[in-house]
């Protein structure tokens, strides 16, 4: 996808500049760029890794299996087919803790692994099944009980309040998930 | 409002603390841990320094020439009857498609109309609240090698429009 957009985006604006006039500023913002991606590098490199070391912690514990477990009614209820299905129904909702704890390297792999083992009952292998598309939909809808990349921008921007979304943000995400979660519900059965 | 504010400060105090508690109970060396998880995340931050490096020259340049602002005084028109700002529409537009891109829009907003904005706000919600959705319907769909993907994209499409219009009437009933 980047490999059409990115070349897009930097030809129409050279054109554009040249036209409109701004051809100064735009060839300043080139290395102003550079500079703002390493300032944002450096934002995201103490946050990361602290976040990262935090949670390696979490792994090592017994949490992240109490989590698992308390999401089992949620995770019958958003899919009823798996119910004899004990192991893709652990792979969902490990995927669903790493998303929740921002994860992201850890949900993926998890995601994926879960998505074959639901494949494997799929009689008709080259078409989703239910189960399967409400697990995609989940997947797009950022389950993120804290938003640290957000919060690590604002911070470095000069935010007075840099963790002051969090509350906007789990509105938000829960409105988002459970239209994606409804409408799926609806969807699958005529589509 | 201060409610608001309480619970936002507390939540990233709490999370670690009951993360360590529960650390310490189970009698790990948490301090070792720690250190182990943030090295691993040195990697990831160098992983990401050449995208956020190149999607910032576009984002920047689009800026730079003024087809940002061309673009929104297009689209002006439409988002005040929805009383939408319109400094918020490129972001609504690349986030599906790219976290990167969107991530360097975003950075482009709060620079220029304040973090602590209402627009501010609004861009910071949305990049918490929504995913890239074309990326990940792609990586999933890639992997058990489905062709025929139903209605996954309109469902999830329909969920990041639900966050983004949340998230502009959230912002502008909490502040």
């Amino acid at each position: 996808m980047l490999n059409i957009i990115w070349p897009i985006f930097i030809i129409i604006s050279v054109i554009y500049a040249l036209i409109a006039g701004n051809i100064q500023h735009v060839s300043n913002e080139i290395f102003d760029s550079a500079t703002s991606a390493v300032e944002l590098t450096l934002t995201f490199f103490g946050t990361i890794c602290l976040w990262n070391g935090l949670m390696e912690i979490a792994k090592n514990t017994s949490l992240i299996n109490k989590l698992t477990k308390s999401l089992k009614p949620f995770v019958h209820f958003l899919f009823p087919e798996l119910k004899n299905n004990k192991q893709a129904q652990e792979e969902i909702s490990m995927n669903m803790v790493a998303n929740l704890l921002g994860l992201g390297n850890a949900a993926t792999p998890l995601g994926l692994k879960a998505m074959q083992t639901m494949q494997k009952e799929n009689s008709e292998k080259e078409t989703l099944t239910n189960s399967i598309a409400m697990f995609i939909v989940i997947n797009t809808a950022s389950m993120q009980l804290i938003p640290t990349n957000v919060i690590a921008i604002r911070s470095s921007l000069g935010s007075q309040e840099p963790s002051n979304i969090i509350l906007q943000v789990w509105i938000a995400t829960v409105i988002a998930a459970t239209v994606g979660i409804i409408s799926t519900k609806i969807l699958m059965k005529r589509f | 409002m201060q409610i608001i504010n309480f619970i936002s400060a507390t939540a990233i105090p709490m999370i670690i603390i009951i993360i360590i508690i529960y650390g310490i109970k189970e009698k790990k060396k948490v301090f070792d841990i720690f250190l182990k998880g943030a090295k691993d995340g040195i990697e990831i931050v160098i992983n990401l320094f050449p995208t956020l490096l190149g999607i910032f020259l576009a984002v920047g340049l689009l800026r730079a020439s003024g087809v940002l602002d061309f673009i929104i005084k297009i689209i002006s028109p439409i988002t005040n009857i929805l009383k939408i700002p319109s400094q918020i529409l490129p972001l609504a537009m690349l986030r599906p498609i790219s976290g990167s891109a969107s991530m360097g829009v975003a950075v482009d907003i709060m620079k220029q109309y304040g973090t602590d904005s209402i627009i501010g706000k609004i861009t910071s919600t949305i990049m918490g609240s929504t995913e890239t959705t074309f990326y990940t319907i792609a990586i999933y769909t890639a992997c058990i090698k489905v062709k025929k993907i139903r209605f996954v994209l309109v469902a999830a499409l329909l969920a990041d429009l639900a966050g983004m219009i949340s998230s502009v009437v959230i912002c502008q009933l909490m502040s």
